[in-house]
């Protein structure tokens, strides 16, 4: 069609003219659009960090856990805590260690306390983890200098620490990570005074999580204080078990199979239990399962989007209308040069596919800032695929095409003579 | 064909009858004025002239064509190449300068854009208004946007010039240079004029006066009633 581009200039100077409904009639495709493209940053950044940080906890792990008994709950509608006798023991995990095949190691921890590292007016927030040995790999912590914790500070229940390279600078102040090893650092924790040797120091990860949930400022946040699990046991007077425990298993094994093989094993023990059962969760169907939630929330908001750009497109189709009304005399004019039906419609789609295109690609940009700018602030900045670009272009123009064809259609249909009549 | 012929045999069987039978030989280069009441039907034997509308019974041949039996296609199709239109209120596009609205036309009969502009420009300076071809509708005086109207009537050198009212909106100095255009068109080109208009003052500068009265034409010199 030779007129095209007549066409198009002829939209834009039309919505030149009327800058300020143009732009009322764009804002639902520039919102819808916007929300789609933004959704897909923030979703895309979501998705990476959860993966990440579910990963760097290792996906060959096995998360083990004490819990009430499904028919439990359901019954009594109460969630009840494990008691001394309900928990798993040291003996439990080694038997499982020896005998479930696929198993590397287990790594036990538990909480000891929040607590304030302090020397004269130097300070630093800790939160102490009573850790085994495993715990090192289990949780992909990177250890600077030094060593981890071992069998022998487990067993002899030692004041030892492994402490963050970020407490090593609040507290030693222009000393190396290699020098402060064997310092003593005194820890406030539960209205005492405990003092843990330094053994190792390892380097701190701000998880994105810590980082929204907390207000702390970075001079005060929050670094953990590694200890030996039975050192903590003694300070929290918690002897019996842990009803909590990671499993990590070969590499390159099922760790599905290996979780279902550790629950069925350590379930053995639970047999006479009523209340109280074992479960075990694999990393890896745990990464899957967060993986296909947060699919599933990226589905919705995008249902949510695209009433929006419904909403859009109904705008766009009033406007439309509108504009067809006011320009009848135009439109009459048109036909009595001779500009036959088709020519018509097509001037009028043209330009309701001109605002939606525009409207469009406002959306794009407004929508890839704001992403960027939110999944920056989830620490995985993420830009849109040029692919899903490419589609809210098309796809915003499918729109003009839609909502502008039956305005379009009404004014190649007027009849010129009433048209030309119109006032 | 050297004769344009013109016949119309109008019945409308509907309540309203505007026309009852007319009978018209419009020749070429000949320069006629339509002349009525308002309400006489004058309008409605404009629109059928001007293929914006088909008579419901009769025949109307133009140039060769017969209009009557025109699809709405087709009818376009004859608006645009053998009928050119002069509107009362000009029916300028707005904010489409004075050059795109005399392309307008041959944009509909897709003429190239170089071929296009190069007419635009022709016809412009033909009514004097070469200078201004870049104005706006809005940025001219009722006289100018008459004179690109006029431009764009011509653009693809119709059959015929079909006036209406051209000189109803503008003031008797202007409205007489638009009808010295007029002239000039009718005597230097051959171009036939229909120019309808309730001014009879206006009429009696034409070569042929029709007046119509209840839808007939009032048998006063050589227009005929059937």
């Amino acid at each position: 069609m030779s007129g095209m581009w007549e066409n198009v200039l002829l939209a834009l100077n039309g919505l030149r003219a009327n800058k300020m409904r143009a732009l009322l009639t764009m804002l639902g495709i520039i919102i819808g659009i916007g929300s789609v493209i933004g959704i897909m940053c923030v979703g895309g950044a979501v998705t990476g960090s959860v993966t990440d940080s579910m990963s760097s906890l290792g996906v060959n792990n096995v998360t083990v856990v004490v819990q009430q008994r499904m028919s439990e709950i359901d019954n009594m509608m109460t969630m009840e805590v494990p008691g001394e006798g309900d928990l798993i023991t040291t003996e439990m995990l080694d038997a499982m260690r020896a005998e479930v095949e696929g198993v590397d190691n287990y790594s036990v921890s538990e909480t000891t306390g929040s607590g304030k590292a302090k020397d004269g007016r130097k300070y630093a927030n800790v939160s102490v983890t009573g850790t085994s040995e495993a715990y090192l790999d289990a949780n992909n912590i990177e250890l600077l200098t030094g060593r981890y914790l071992n069998e022998k500070d487990l067993q002899g229940r030692k004041y030892v620490a492994v402490v963050s390279d970020f407490l090593v600078s609040k507290m030693f102040p222009g000393m190396s990570e290699k020098e402060v090893l064997g310092e003593e650092v005194k820890v406030s924790l539960n209205d005492d005074i405990v003092n843990f040797t330094i053994v190792g120091v390892y380097k701190n990860v701000d998880s994105p999580y810590a980082m929204m949930m907390s207000s702390a400022s970075e001079n005060d946040k929050r670094t953990a204080l590694y200890i030996p699990v039975t050192t903590s046991q003694r300070i929290t007077g918690s002897e019996g078990g842990y009803q909590s425990v990671t499993v990590t298993t070969d590499i390159g094994k099922d760790s599905v199979a290996i979780a279902d093989d550790i629950q069925k094993f350590l379930n053995r023990y639970y047999e006479n239990n009523t209340h109280f059962q074992v479960y075990a969760v694999s990393m890896e169907s745990m990464v899957s399962q967060m993986t296909s939630m947060l699919d599933t929330v990226s589905i919705a908001i995008s249902v949510i989007a695209g009433i929006s750009l419904l909403v859009g497109g109904i705008g766009v189709m009033n406007i439309m209308l509108v504009s067809v009304t006011e320009r009848t005399r135009e439109i009459g004019t048109r036909k009595a040069l001779g500009a036959p039906n088709r020519a018509i419609r097509v001037q009028f789609v043209v330009e309701a596919m001109i605002i939606c295109l525009i409207g469009g690609v406002i959306g794009i940009i407004l929508g890839t800032v704001l992403g960027y700018t939110a999944s920056n602030f989830l620490g995985f900045p993420s830009f849109p695929s040029v692919g899903s670009i490419a589609l809210a272009v098309g796809f915003s123009m499918a729109i003009g095409l839609f909502f502008g064809y039956y305005p379009a259609n009404k004014a190649a249909n007027l009849d010129p003579i009433e048209a030309l009549r119109y006032e | 064909m050297h004769d344009i012929i013109k016949r119309f045999y109008i019945g409308t069987p509907n309540e309203l009858q505007i026309l009852n039978g007319i009978t018209l030989d419009v020749r070429k280069g000949e320069f006629l004025s339509i002349v009525g009441a308002s309400g006489s039907g004058k309008s409605t034997l404009m629109n059928i002239i001007g293929a914006l509308d088909r008579p419901t019974e009769g025949v109307y041949e133009l140039d060769g064509v017969r209009v009557d039996q025109a699809k709405d296609e087709q009818l376009s199709q004859i608006r645009n190449k053998k009928i050119g239109f002069v509107f009362q209120t000009f029916n300028l596009i707005p904010r489409t300068s004075a050059l795109k609205n005399v392309e307008l036309p041959m944009l509909y009969a897709n003429v190239p854009p170089s071929q296009r502009t190069r007419r635009a420009k022709e016809l412009l300076d033909m009514v004097e208004m070469g200078d201004r071809i870049s104005h706006m509708p809005s940025e001219l005086s009722g006289g100018q946007k008459q004179r690109v109207a006029i431009a764009r009537a011509m653009a693809n050198d119709p059959a015929i010039l079909l006036a209406d009212e051209p000189t109803g909106a503008l003031d008797s100095k202007t409205g007489r240079l638009v009808m010295d255009l007029f002239h000039t068109l009718n005597k230097e080109q051959g171009k036939t004029i229909v120019l309808i208009t309730h001014n009879y003052k206006l009429a009696t500068e034409t070569d042929r006066i029709i007046t119509i009265s209840d839808g007939r034409i009032v048998p006063n010199g050589e227009g005929s009633v059937d």
